[in-house]
């Protein structure tokens, strides 16, 4: 499992203790692991109530009255709200706010918040909520495609004014983008081979293991403090404002113990209902989500149909791609806009074809709200286009490395929205270094014993199920490979703001970092420390609780935190240096020439030259003064899709991953045990290797968990049929395999650092990588994930 | 809701006559999940926590009296040879924190289909001592189960402990869940040889409304072993028979498609664990098995 470092042309080596390129440990690491990491849910306050929620039973329903008297009247009630006790505005939204904060008068998914109670005790709130009285009135149900175009479907979203809602071609469709490059129709001609797929990916969740959970305390100015869980502090408050009906000062966010994330906290979910109970009644409020209520209380990964066609010559170049990506986006618009530009942005995925035509659309559905997920939308794109790389391969009798090593996109390729890729993709490389790995030993459940006799079950499909001791088990392997773009791309303003604080305390030079960035498991309060050891020479580094009180961080997702909230640190520690030499000039200046004429640095608590010639301690520049400043940073601009042609300059950066899986089937019972899964990816710059190989861990794992488990199943009512963890399954340390990471370092010249954002790109091709060797092992063609025992034993 | 924590078996079965619908509990690992999904509100519950005699276990000469709390962790490790196909099913059970609480009386009580032990117990032949203040009795495992979800307790009776016959042969347990570990049980089964009578049972799990024995597929692979002096001659089994065998056991299922799988893939797969179980245990009979480690 180690980490291979190349050569590159950015050293920053720090010579201060714990600085960048070291691997700190993270603060949360051992506290999470030993259980005593305070999470939101973990929260209390004297006095305080409990909020419930009361949801939907239903998919679709005109909600004819609500009779709460009851449910009121019940010892220990201390509030019940529904639509119509709202204050302010009664909706909300990450791109539009089409959400209402509770029903308003008619239920568009199963779960959906009808009403909420406040009282003295969780069960109290529960047993009020039964005695709420809903009558409805069945609507018919839109649950996919043909259901939402049909003549005379229900329109779920009547009277739309956001800006897609002009240019989509039915009212049930959210957004969608065509992508033309080219001309795919004359390319075709010049193909030998044409192949075309129908694909389709399951509705995966984020399944974090913190609930959905926050603590309101209503303040003495009429305003509320929360203390949430979340993955964008200042998005949340620019939705609760105008829901609450308080300018933003008065609404102060804190964030708490976050349990993971993985895009399903970028929503609300229970912050505007803590926020009104508490502003109702006086009294803080606290509300968590018990797992059954948290697969209802986030957004979910969309399900996804797919149509693609290649074609290809006989020498193995790819002439053109057509394809039509279907996302369902459920009863609200949550990010779907967003993901339906990446699912067409990156539909070609890390290959060179000129003529392409795309078209991505999210649908308005009845069905639970999608939105983001680890991914986001170039995951449903990269199971589909690498499925189609092993059938271009196969029928061209190509190795299916070579193949797509022969069509992989490099610097300087122009993407299908015609934006020049200008820093490294070293697509061919990273699958040279997947495929050049060793490995792992066959029928390695024998491998514990020369003469064959003793097996290790664990090893096998089933492990301690029992289900075969080597019977019906075959090898399969599998390569695949996947782009990913860093950051919020289309034009959108994407910043970070960083506070940093130099002071000397008790002697010693001190640095303090405050952002807003949510700190959900990523390590980036790590990173934030290393930057400041790196840019000022210190050791010591605290790290503010991230709250409201400093600007915004924009959102911990699109793997840009290192680099946006990462840069917006480098920045302000950069600006903090420029003072800490201001104050050196005007104390010693004229000491030493190299104040004037040396490029300066801070290194181990002193100010150095380039040349490492010490010319003063850092305390004795800054004593008596407190250098404090917050800053705004931004990466480069970039632009909206035509919504014509698709062409801009979209995305910020991309970024790369290629994984080879080496899987056993039991063929006969369909079942699966991934014995291997190694992941080649670059990162650009690796802040905190360690960091880096469990984010590409991680990744790998979640994508592992689509490829054979993970999917909440949705019934022709559009109910969700599995919503715990009884049911919806995600992989335990037995399903998980070994998974040796090999980090390629190359320099992005327009980032911090040169770094590359990493968390989501793993999670691309570890599916498809996973499913192809299950194609290789059992010879069937597998176009849907996850793979169930069903699909692999034709039962 | 009340709870009763009688200190002594004799307090707990007086409580149990005087509060019927009380729920017993002891690893919880069943009950309390109920409880935390809503799905029960029981006014009385019945901690069986402090009767220590639940948690032992006796070995005799024909049987092993098996407390009714004993946790599965303690099945693992200590009746492997008494018990083999109840410590391999006890493997299988949730994870190493729900097998060092939950219990074989604990899954009667519950009488899930989905069970885990209950294919071990019909396949080596079991009886349930139900106990009241009225008496005890020794209640077949195959009439135990009356329903998906539901046993022939009375209202008044406690699982005092199960009687299961000592292993007389080899034993096998096979269990397909969509996960490696910690999964319910798509389906599941259970066999046993018993050469000292020259029959062998089975147990097929979570694909019917009850557990149950596949009766006809045992007659059919008695008879077969008999009428070919397979017990003396130590022969390979047929193929053919085999495969008889198999599609015998996934005729007795009555499985329904359900989020966890289909009726017909259950029907397949316990048709392939059949077969399979059967040739692991017939080599061993044969003294020709492969040890399996998974400690």
């Amino acid at each position: 499992m180690g980490v291979t470092r190349n050569p590159t042309n950015i050293t920053q080596g720090s010579k201060t203790k714990g600085g960048l390129g070291e691997s700190t440990l993270r603060p949360d690491g051992t506290l999470k692991v030993t259980g005593e990491f305070a999470y939101s849910s973990d929260m209390w306050h004297e006095d305080m109530l409990w909020g419930f929620t009361l949801r939907s039973p239903h998919a679709h329903a005109k909600i004819l009255s609500i009779d709460t008297g009851e449910a009121l009247a019940t010892s220990g009630v201390y509030a019940v709200m529904t639509h119509d006790d709202l204050p302010a505005f009664t909706k909300y939204g990450l791109e539009y706010k089409d959400t209402p904060v509770l029903a308003d008068g008619v239920v568009r998914y199963h779960g959906e918040p009808i009403a909420i109670i406040a009282a003295d005790h969780p069960e109290t709130a529960r047993r009020a909520a039964a005695k709420i009285k809903v009558e409805f009135e069945l609507l018919p149900l839109v649950i996919d495609e043909e259901t939402a175009l049909a003549d005379g479907a229900p329109i779920l979203h009547p009277n739309r004014d956001d800006h897609h809602a002009d240019h989509v071609t039915h009212p049930n469709i959210v957004h969608r983008q065509p992508i033309i490059r080219g001309d795919a129709n004359e390319a075709a001609k010049r193909a030998d081979i044409v192949i075309s797929g129908e694909y389709e990916v399951g509705m995966q969740d984020q399944a974090f293991l913190g609930p959905e959970s926050g603590l309101a305390v209503p303040a003495e100015d009429g305003g509320v403090d929360l203390y949430i869980a979340t993955q964008w502090l200042h998005s949340d408050l620019g939705q609760l404002s105008p829901v609450l009906g308080l300018p933003e000062d008065k609404i102060r966010m804190t964030l708490s113990g976050v349990g993971g994330a993985f895009g399903g906290r970028e929503d609300l979910s229970m912050q505007a209902h803590a926020c009104l109970l508490a502003l109702r009644t006086g009294k803080p409020v606290k509300i968590v989500y018990n797992r059954f209520e948290s697969f209802f209380g986030h957004v979910h990964r969309h399900p996804a149909k797919l149509w693609y066609e290649h074609g290809v010559t006989s020498e193995g170049k790819i002439t053109h791609m057509k394809c039509r990506i279907v996302l369902d986006g459920g009863a609200y618009a949550s990010a779907s806009p967003a993901v339906v530009g990446n699912a067409s942005s990156l539909a070609v995925g890390p290959y060179v074809i000129d003529d392409v035509e795309i078209e991505a659309v999210a649908l308005y559905t009845n069905n639970p709200p999608c939105g983001a997920m680890r991914g986001f939308g170039a995951v449903q794109a990269c199971f589909a286009y690498e499925a189609q790389m092993d059938k271009l391969a196969a029928a061209l009798g190509m190795d299916a490395v070579e193949f797509r090593q022969l069509n992989a996109m490099s610097q300087g390729t122009i993407m299908p929205t015609g934006q020049k890729v200008d820093s490294p993709a070293p697509v061919a490389e990273l699958l040279r270094r997947v495929k050049a790995l060793p490995m792992p030993p066959e029928q390695q459940w024998l491998a514990g014993d020369a003469e064959g006799r003793s097996i290790d079950i664990r090893d096998l499909p089933g492990a301690l199920s029992n289900t075969t001791h080597g019977e019906g088990v075959v090898r399969g392997v599998g390569y695949a490979v996947g782009i990913k773009n860093v950051g919020f791309s289309e034009g959108f303003d994407d910043y970070s703001t960083a506070r940093v604080r130099l002071e000397v305390i008790n002697g010693e030079p001190v640095a303090m970092v405050h952002t807003a960035m949510a700190e959900v498991g990523q390590g980036g309060v790590t990173v934030h420390a290393q930057i400041a050891r790196t840019e000022l020479g210190v050791t010591q580094v605290t790290i503010h609780p991230a709250d409201t009180q400093v600007g915004s961080a924009g959102s911990t997702s699109a793997s840009r935190q290192t680099y946006v909230t990462g840069g917006a640190v480098k920045n302000s520690c950069e600006a903090v240096r420029e003072k800490v030499l201001e104050l050196g000039r005007a104390k010693f200046g004229t000491y030493h020439p190299a104040w004037a004429t040396a490029e300066l640095l801070l290194e181990g608590g002193k100010v150095v030259t380039d040349g490492g010639e010490v010319l003063a301690d850092l305390v004795d520049v800054i004593e008596g003064e407190t250098i404090d400043l917050e800053l705004e940073w931004r990466h480069r601009p970039t632009q909206a899709f035509d919504l014509v042609t698709g062409q801009g300059d979209g995305h910020v950066q991309y970024s790369f991953c290629a994984h080879r899986a080496v899987v056993e089937v039991d063929t006969e019972l369909g079942l699966v045990k991934v014995i291997e899964l190694a992941a080649a990816q670059d990162v650009g710059k690796a802040l905190n290797p360690l960091s880096v190989v469990g984010q590409i861990q991680g990744g790998t794992t979640q994508g592992l968990g689509l490829a054979v488990m993970e999917e909440i199943i949705v019934d022709k009512n559009a109910k969700v049929r599995n919503p715990s963890f009884t049911d919806y399954l995600i992989p335990t340390i037995l399903d998980t395999p070994t998974i040796p990471v090999d980090v390629l370092e190359l320099a992005d010249e327009h980032a911090p650092y040169g770094l590359r954002g990493i968390g989501e790109a793993p999670t691309l091709s570890s599916t498809p990588a996973v499913v192809a060797a299950i194609r290789a092992a059992t010879g069937l063609a597998l176009k849907r994930v996850p793979v169930r025992p069903e699909h692999l034993t034709g039962t | 809701m009340d709870f009763l924590r009688p200190a002594s078996w004799e307090e707990a079965l007086a409580a149990k006559a005087e509060h019927p619908t009380a729920v017993p509990i002891a690893g919880g690992t069943d009950v309390m999940v109920e409880i935390n999904f809503d799905h029960r509100r029981p006014d009385v519950m019945l901690d069986l926590n402090r009767i220590g005699e639940l948690q032992e276990w006796e070995v005799t000469e024909e049987t092993v009296r098996l407390g009714a709390s004993v946790p599965y962790t303690r099945i693992m490790e200590h009746l492997r040879t008494e018990l083999p196909g109840l410590a391999l099913a006890a493997h299988t059970v949730g994870s190493p924190q729900i097998r060092n609480r939950g219990s074989v009386g604990g899954n009667l009580g519950a009488a899930s289909p989905a069970g885990d032990s209950h294919p071990a117990l019909l396949a080596a032949g079991a009886e349930v001592e139900a106990v009241s203040v009225r008496g005890t009795r020794l209640i077949p495992v195959e009439e135990f189960y009356t329903g998906v979800k539901r046993n022939s307790l009375a209202a008044d009776e406690l699982i005092r402990a199960v009687h299961i016959k000592k292993a007389d042969g080899p034993q096998q347990f096979s269990k397909v869940g969509t996960r490696n570990a910690m999964v319910i049980a798509v389906c599941a089964f259970g066999l046993a040889l018993h050469p000292e009578t020259r029959t062998v049972k089975t147990g097929i799990g979570s694909a019917a409304p009850t557990p149950l024995r596949a009766r006809v597929a045992e007659d059919f692979l008695t008879a077969a072993l008999e009428e070919g002096g397979f017990w003396e001659n130590g022969k390979i089994i047929p193929p053919a028979v085999a495969r008889q065998f198999a599609e015998l056991v996934s005729g007795a299922a009555n499985p329904i498609d359900d989020v966890r799988g289909t009726a017909s893939y259950r029907r397949h797969a316990l048709g392939v664990m059949a077969r399979r179980t059967l040739g692991w245990t017939w080599d061993e009979y044969r003294g020709n098995e492969r040890t399996q480690s998974c400690a």
